[in-house]
């Protein structure tokens, strides 16, 4: 599905991810885990075409993404999130979703001037698109809702939704359950674990190792840019390298 | 048809109001001076509307859109008076030359993001104005532009005289209106505002961002070029001083007065604002200093403008309102029912 190989970047003569293999499965939940600045986020950037790699390769379904813009990644299927989602505060969730399926839609200027039929059978198709994915994500109740009136969780999910729109064939989550309850961290763990059972590929970043190592297929673990562990959660949990860099210094496991 | 962002809060009887209102506005006035002083308020706000594209809408700030105005009113004034051209042809360039040279500098300034765009553009602001008061065989430098073509009626009407000139800006402010009701809830529209809540976020939605913003920005000076030329054919006489930075910044007022990214804002705005001026004529330079604390008491209590809070206002009534609120608990109660199902 997703094959990353060599996969580099440098900043100035920092390497934030320095020759990352990797290969996700369809249909799969891959989780990357690491320390505080691995250079998880920058390896999702890379993917998803915000910034350019160094040096490497990836491939989508066997196609060359590597030096492609990220709208053109998006076209080819790939969605994500963000640690933080800057919506539309004083629009409705509805509203902020229509956009979501934008990049399927060719209208310009001229349609919207003469409000051509192609216009108008777009608009509704965003527009069902975006119900759809609200109903996913099981938030059709506050659909007239603004943004600003929303709990945090449901901004979550409505950042889920937003990414669900645009109809990708792999999820990008950059740590989906921070900053909510236990409870809720379930919910996410579920909603999840539907996406995989619509035939959705996820693939995320996150912390809370409870729910990584009870959701994920496969962990790869990064650290100083590099991946230092890939496996199951059984073998990551025992793997002596991954136990070194959470536990840290190599003093005190060398005594 | 007029105020379309407001078609979930404005019923159309209140878009029909306003209308009539401003049509019968002329024959309510006690004199003449106060329909041109309305007229130039239409023009105006025709100008603002367009910065509520690129950034209201698209949020980018644009410090050059006063610049862009002053181009558009230069080339009608120089085409008419100089070239010798006639008025609606002269018109037409304008829009064109505005456009040409907004998808130029588009270009490579939207390259740069948030404050250095900004400052990019407050730079491209002041070039205008240096060109137009330094290069002199071309702009006439300080002297100006004199003798400037003013808009002929087909032999139909004469829009020299006050009122059919009214009538000529307020159609062209309801075009102005309606076409940006069209784009605002249009997928275009709704492109802009992605850009406005983040570039990365954007990209990742599939969003050509230079492709976009450049549409917006070209939009906005094609705006800008409209105001300016009917500007020209309205004052007959214009010098450097239109392209002063300090006609950017009092657009921008009247934006965030009115309501900046809403679709009635820019009128309210300048409406309201150009008449508050207009009253407050016999203070001179001191009405500034009831200007400044009026401003800084409506950007901390209503940071979204007149209309904004008056959208959000809206909202709230409804929703509170609406039976939906026990709808709403029902529903909350299926969803959670089905997701159970799902988990089983």
């Amino acid at each position: 599905m997703l094959k990353v190989e060599h996969l580099t970047k440098m900043f100035g003569g920092l390497a934030a991810v320095n020759d990352v293999s990797v290969d996700f499965e369809a249909g799969k939940i891959n989780a990357i885990i690491g320390p505080n600045g691995a250079g998880k986020s920058t390896f999702f950037n890379l993917i998803s075409g915000l910034h350019q790699p160094t040096s490497g390769r990836i491939l989508l379904d066997g196609t060359d993404v590597t030096n492609m813009p990220s709208d053109k990644v998006a076209r080819l299927g790939v969605g994500r999130t963000f640690q933080t989602t800057n919506l539309f505060e004083q629009a409705s969730v509805l509203d902020n979703l229509i956009v979501g399926h934008r990049l399927r839609t060719k209208s310009g200027l001229w349609d919207v001037l003469i409000n051509s039929k192609r216009l108008q059978r777009e608009e509704k198709a965003a527009r069902d698109k975006a119900m759809e994915a609200l109903d996913f994500v099981g938030l059709t109740h506050v659909a007239g809702q603004f943004i600003a009136d929303i709990t945090q969780e449901e901004r979550k999910r409505v950042a889920f939704a937003l990414a669900l729109a645009t109809d990708p064939k792999i999820v990008l989550l950059d740590e989906p359950a921070a900053g909510v309850n236990p409870e809720e961290t379930q919910g996410f763990a579920e909603l999840m674990r539907k996406m995989v059972d619509n035939g959705l590929t996820v693939c995320l970043i996150e912390h809370k190792m409870d729910m990584i190592m009870s959701l994920a297929d496969k962990i790869m673990v990064l650290d100083h840019g590099e991946k230092i562990a890939e496996g199951t959660p059984e073998e990551v949990r025992n793997n002596p390298v991954v136990i070194e860099a959470y536990l840290g210094g190599d003093e005190d496991a060398a005594a | 048809m007029l105020f379309k962002l407001g078609s979930l809060f404005m019923k159309p009887g209140a878009k029909m109001a306003l209308l009539a209102l401003a049509i019968v506005f002329p024959a309510l006035a006690s004199n003449e001076y106060q329909v041109y002083v309305m007229a130039s308020a239409f023009v105006w706000a025709i100008a603002v509307y367009g910065l509520n594209i690129i950034t209201g809408y698209c949020g980018q700030l644009n410090l050059a859109h006063g610049g862009f105005f002053a181009i558009g009113a230069y080339t009608l004034g120089l085409l008419t008076s100089d070239a010798g051209w006639s008025f609606w042809p002269a018109f037409v360039a304008a829009l064109l030359v505005t456009a040409v040279l907004g998808f130029l500098v588009g270009v490579v300034s939207l390259r740069l993001k948030e404050h250095y765009f900004a400052i990019f553009t407050l730079c491209v602001g002041f070039i205008i104005y240096l060109l137009m008061d330094k290069w002199e065989e071309l702009t006439h430098g300080p002297v100006g532009v004199r003798d400037i073509a003013a808009p002929y009626g087909f032999g139909v009407v004469d829009f020299t005289e006050t009122t059919p000139f009214y009538y000529l800006v307020l159609a062209f402010l309801v075009f102005s209106i309606w076409f940006m009701g069209r784009l605002s809830r249009s997928l275009l529209g709704r492109t802009f505002i992605a850009i406005r809540n983040g570039d990365e976020l954007a990209q990742s939605l599939g969003i050509n961002l230079m492709r976009n913003k450049v549409l917006a920005f070209v939009l906005s000076t094609t705006y800008a070029g409209l105001a300016g030329a009917l500007y020209a054919g309205m004052v007959r006489f214009i010098g450097p001083e239109e392209a002063n930075i300090i006609h950017t910044f009092d657009m921008i007022t009247y934006l965030l007065v009115g309501g900046i990214g809403t679709l009635t804002g820019p009128l309210l705005g300048t409406i309201s604002i150009v008449w508050i001026t207009q009253s407050l004529q016999f203070l001179e330079e001191y009405r500034m200093i009831l200007f400044g604390p009026l401003l800084v008491v409506l950007v901390i209590f209503f940071p979204r403008g007149i209309n904004g809070q008056f959208l959000t206002w809206m909202h709230h009534k409804a929703q509170t309102l609406s039976p939906a609120k026990k709808k709403k608990s029902s529903k909350v109660q299926t969803a959670t029912s089905g997701e159970v199902k799902n988990n089983a």
